[in-house]
């Protein structure tokens, strides 16, 4: 009997229509009034191979992968052995029975889906019977899933939707059928409330908090896992005045977005690890001409193609390093409110210093839904640094906070002029070395106004801790669910959403620990080593996985637990 | 206008003393004079290279791109306020070598721009190695037995990609080069312009006097709306025509293209984030 929480995974082969189950699914569980969040693992391919959801119902708040399958719905023949190591000995399989003919395992419960499928019209209702089957599990009224059916189909028409909702029928009667076996009982408690919540994931509160920095500009090239963010803007974009185009290469993207920028437009750009190599001179370009750029980097194990369509957290360096001398920021969303607020304050900031900013994502994180209760955007407001130039205009000032009032083209009586090569005021080339100088102070002085800008990392748990544990952007939702599940006062987690520079306060929370560990899905400890950079405080354990898979939060958990008591 | 307010006082020009950069940078003055264009309201976007810096020799907002890039960054100033005039200067080794995947997409998205290109068939600024249009046999320090390729057609390949406008002029033509110059930016869509231009400093063989003797202009009757015959004139290689080989009026620029003006003139700086319609799309993730 599942009283708080069921971890419910789909799995089967590309192009199996994993993606209608779990879409139908999560909002069918929302509206039931539970709690949600789904995963998901997938392979390079468009067809074949097998692809899994997760599906997390519970009566608390959750926003994180657990290894644990509760109910195992298999869709394909090589569901079982692709999860095998996930699937315990308490896991209930349900399968077809023709799919599953020849898998022996006393968990499995059978279902004839694709027979019952075929009498509706065809095997393509399979899986909607199988949805209403655990929607009837999980104690979800008919008539809402009805409801999640008609909003998905209604736009496939009516013959369709009919036989939509007709397999929804025969899904509930498989539940019911199941229910009654007594295998399966699910009892968690139900919070009507949730049902009026919103229901994100990663990419699309990335794009909204895009737009609400007033982004006007994404050229991009497409490339897992930032892709999703691309189609996000593209679909979006005639709404909200944003010139979307899909460029030649990521070098064009990138130069196309600077260059939009410096006439006046927010740009973003959205590419993963070697699509963002290529874009690095630009960068540089960015970096040198005092062009703001906003960058959302979405990781994905490297290098070269590595795993197209895995996670890790294996860019912060890249994103971090590059040719030449000058300041940048880079924030790590780990929860969907600090995805939209960053990625709305990316702009801003941006702009105010004329530098390029990061948002670092991963698929893990690019990919989970959940279910917040708002997104607030009292504070949400566009900074304009744009000034209307007069005819002394020089774009390069230099300034006691290293910062240059920025034209653009087209307004005022000054001529805007950007230079890549090292130059003077005015823009200008030039090679004096006194000038040099003067300017490489300049860039790097702004720096100093960044660090105050900078976003303090966010203690979780005990304020008077022994062991803190340390995570960045994707891994917080499992860190966290693992603190909680420990309920330990001595231990505290310090979530850095900024990576780079690091607060202040970075180091007045890492002295306070007797011990400390950190997580990352990297083999370098990359967020390990910069804290050493900059704070000189080395992290005593760290815990790294570089599989392309996302940390759980048994892993987490059994990570804490030996680290408290081996050490 | 005249073309003095293009002038920018102690500009430091960098070319060497006889360059047909000279004669471009002074006659697309007398043209943007002649055409009413406010520096105000010009963009020269450029590449790395000794046509790279040319924007800093002529008063206007400028964009000096990284090598091989302009097009880039060009279209997207264009697309973000039309209000803009931009061209492109840039080098046969910036736009045919390191910017030729930009050459030919950017063909192909016909933003309303003009791209006008150096082309003295030689690297200038690394001193003296071949070039995408370097003639075959041409001996450098790099290609010390000469140059073994067939050189790079643009003409071709823009037509080939049905570039709205191609040309071809000279340095040393000043009459040719205005009228083809005033033609290219009163044209609609993307407009290239392929400049021969001796360098006097590292090409030996295509002197001002060679290009004199191997170029003569397409006859008037010539009709540039004809695509094949464009094609054969560009391909010529025993004397070079000049003039506009090609002109396609019936594209639509990228500009067109875009749905930011679909109801709205405005450039994009002046446009505010519709809160409420991002509060009801926000709101809609409440809703099924």
């Amino acid at each position: 009997m599942f009283q708080e929480d069921v971890s419910i995974v789909i799995c089967g082969e590309a192009g199996q229509g994993i993606q209608t189950v779990e879409s139908i699914l999560i909002q069918a569980v929302k509206f039931g009034g539970y709690h949600v969040c789904s995963s998901k693992e997938y392979m390079s391919r468009v067809r074949g191979g097998e692809n899994s959801t997760e599906i997390r119902v519970s009566s608390k708040r959750i926003c994180a992968y657990v290894n644990r399958i509760d109910i195992l719905i298999a869709i394909s023949k090589g569901a079982i052995d692709h999860l095998k190591e996930r699937i315990s000995n308490k896991t209930i399989i349900i399968g077809d029975e023709e799919t599953l003919k020849h898998v022996e395992n006393e968990n499995i419960i059978k279902i004839p889906f694709l027979k019952i499928a075929r009498d509706i019209g065809g095997p393509i209702y399979a899986n909607v019977i199988a949805a209403g089957a655990i929607s009837k599990i999980l104690n979800i009224d008919k008539e809402i899933f009805d409801e999640c059916l008609t909003s998905m189909f209604a736009r496939k028409g009516k013959k369709i939707l009919n036989g939509d909702l007709k397999a929804g029928d025969e899904g509930y009667k498989v539940g019911e059928n199941i229910l009654k076996s007594d295998k399966i009982k699910v009892q968690i408690v139900k919070d009507t409330k949730i049902k009026d919540e919103l229901l994100l994931d990663g990419t699309e509160v990335v794009g909204m908090g895009c737009i609400a920095g007033g982004c006007r500009f994404l050229a991009c090239y497409p490339m897992t896992p930032s892709s999703a963010l691309q189609v996000f803007i593209a679909k979006y974009s005639e709404e909200f005045n944003i010139i979307f185009e899909q460029s030649e290469d990521e070098i064009s993207a990138i130069n196309m977005g600077i260059g939009a920028f410096y006439a006046g437009a927010r740009a973003l750009i959205a590419t993963s690890g070697s699509g963002f190599a290529l874009m690095e001179e630009g960068v540089g370009l960015a970096r040198i001409n005092e062009t703001p750029i906003v960058i959302y980097l979405g990781q994905r194990p490297g290098p070269a193609v590595g795993l197209p369509t895995r996670t890790s957290q294996e860019d912060l360096d890249l994103a971090l390093y590059g040719h030449g001398e000058t300041p940048k920021i880079i924030f790590a969303p780990g929860k969907l409110e600090d995805a939209f607020y960053l990625s709305q304050k990316a702009f801003n900031i941006a702009d105010k210093y004329q530098i390029p900013v990061f948002i670092l994502s991963d698929q893990y994180f690019a990919d989970i839904y959940y279910n917040i209760p708002s997104i607030n955007l009292e504070n949400v407001k566009i900074e304009n640094h744009i000034i209307k130039t007069d005819e002394n205009y020089k774009r390069y000032e230099l300034t006691a906070d290293g910062i240059s009032s920025r034209g653009i083209p087209g307004f005022g009586d000054g001529v805007v002029v950007v230079d890549p090569h090292e130059h003077d005021e005015k823009g200008h080339i030039t090679e004096d070395q006194n000038l040099r100088t003067k300017m490489v102070e300049k860039r790097l002085k702004k720096l100093e106004g960044i660090k105050k800008d900078s976003i303090p990392p966010e203690l979780i748990g005990f304020s008077d801790y022994n062991i803190l544990i340390i995570g960045w952007g994707s891994t917080y939702g499992v860190i966290k669910e693992a603190l909680d599940n420990l309920n330990r006062e001595d231990v505290a987690f310090l979530y850095f959403k900024q990576v780079y520079p690091l607060h202040d306060s970075t180091k007045k929370y890492l002295d306070k620990a007797d011990k400390t560990i950190i997580f990352e899905n990297n083999a370098e400890s990359q967020f390990a080593n910069l804290i050493k950079l900059q704070t000189d405080f080395k992290i005593d354990k760290n815990i790294l996985k570089y599989n392309g898979r996302p940390f759980s939060v048994e892993e987490i958990t059994k990570s804490l637990k030996n680290f408290m008591e081996v050490g | 206008m005249k073309p003095e307010v293009f002038d920018i006082e102690d500009a430091d020009i960098a070319w060497c003393p006889g360059c047909g950069n000279f004669s471009i940078l002074s006659n697309l003055k007398i043209v943007l004079a002649e055409l009413e264009i406010d520096p105000l309201e010009l963009v020269l976007v450029s590449g790395i290279g000794q046509a790279g810096k040319f924007p800093h020799f002529l008063k206007s907002h400028t964009y000096n791109s990284l090598h091989g890039r302009a097009l880039s960054p060009a279209t997207a100033i264009k697309a973000v306020n039309k209000n803009l005039k931009v061209i492109v200067t840039t080098g046969d080794g910036d736009m045919y070598g390191e910017g030729g995947n930009h050459f030919m997409h950017t063909i192909r998205r016909n933003p309303n721009i003009t791209c006008i290109v150096h082309d003295n068939m030689v690297y200038g600024l690394t001193k003296g190695q071949a070039s995408p249009t370097t003639l075959q046999g041409m001996k450098t320090s790099y290609q010390t037995e000469g140059v073994s390729e067939e050189p790079f057609n643009p003409l071709a390949v823009a037509i080939a990609l049905d570039a709205s406008f191609v040309a071809r002029t000279f340095s040393g033509d000043p009459e040719h080069m205005k009228k083809t110059f005033k033609s290219a930016i009163n044209h609609k869509g993307y407009s290239l312009v392929d400049v021969f231009q001796p360098c006097v400093t590292f090409n030996k063989i295509n002197t001002y006097q060679w290009f004199k003797e191997n170029t003569y202009h397409l006859e008037d009757s010539h009709d540039p709306f004809n695509k094949n015959e464009a094609f054969k004139r560009a391909t010529e290689k025993d004397k070079y025509p000049l003039g506009i080989f090609y002109k396609n009026n019936d594209k639509k620029t990228f500009e067109e293209t875009l749905k930011v003006y679909t109801d709205n003139e405005l450039p994009l700086y002046k446009r505010q984030v519709d809160m409420p319609k991002l509060v009801d799309l926000i709101e809609s993730r409440r809703r099924l």
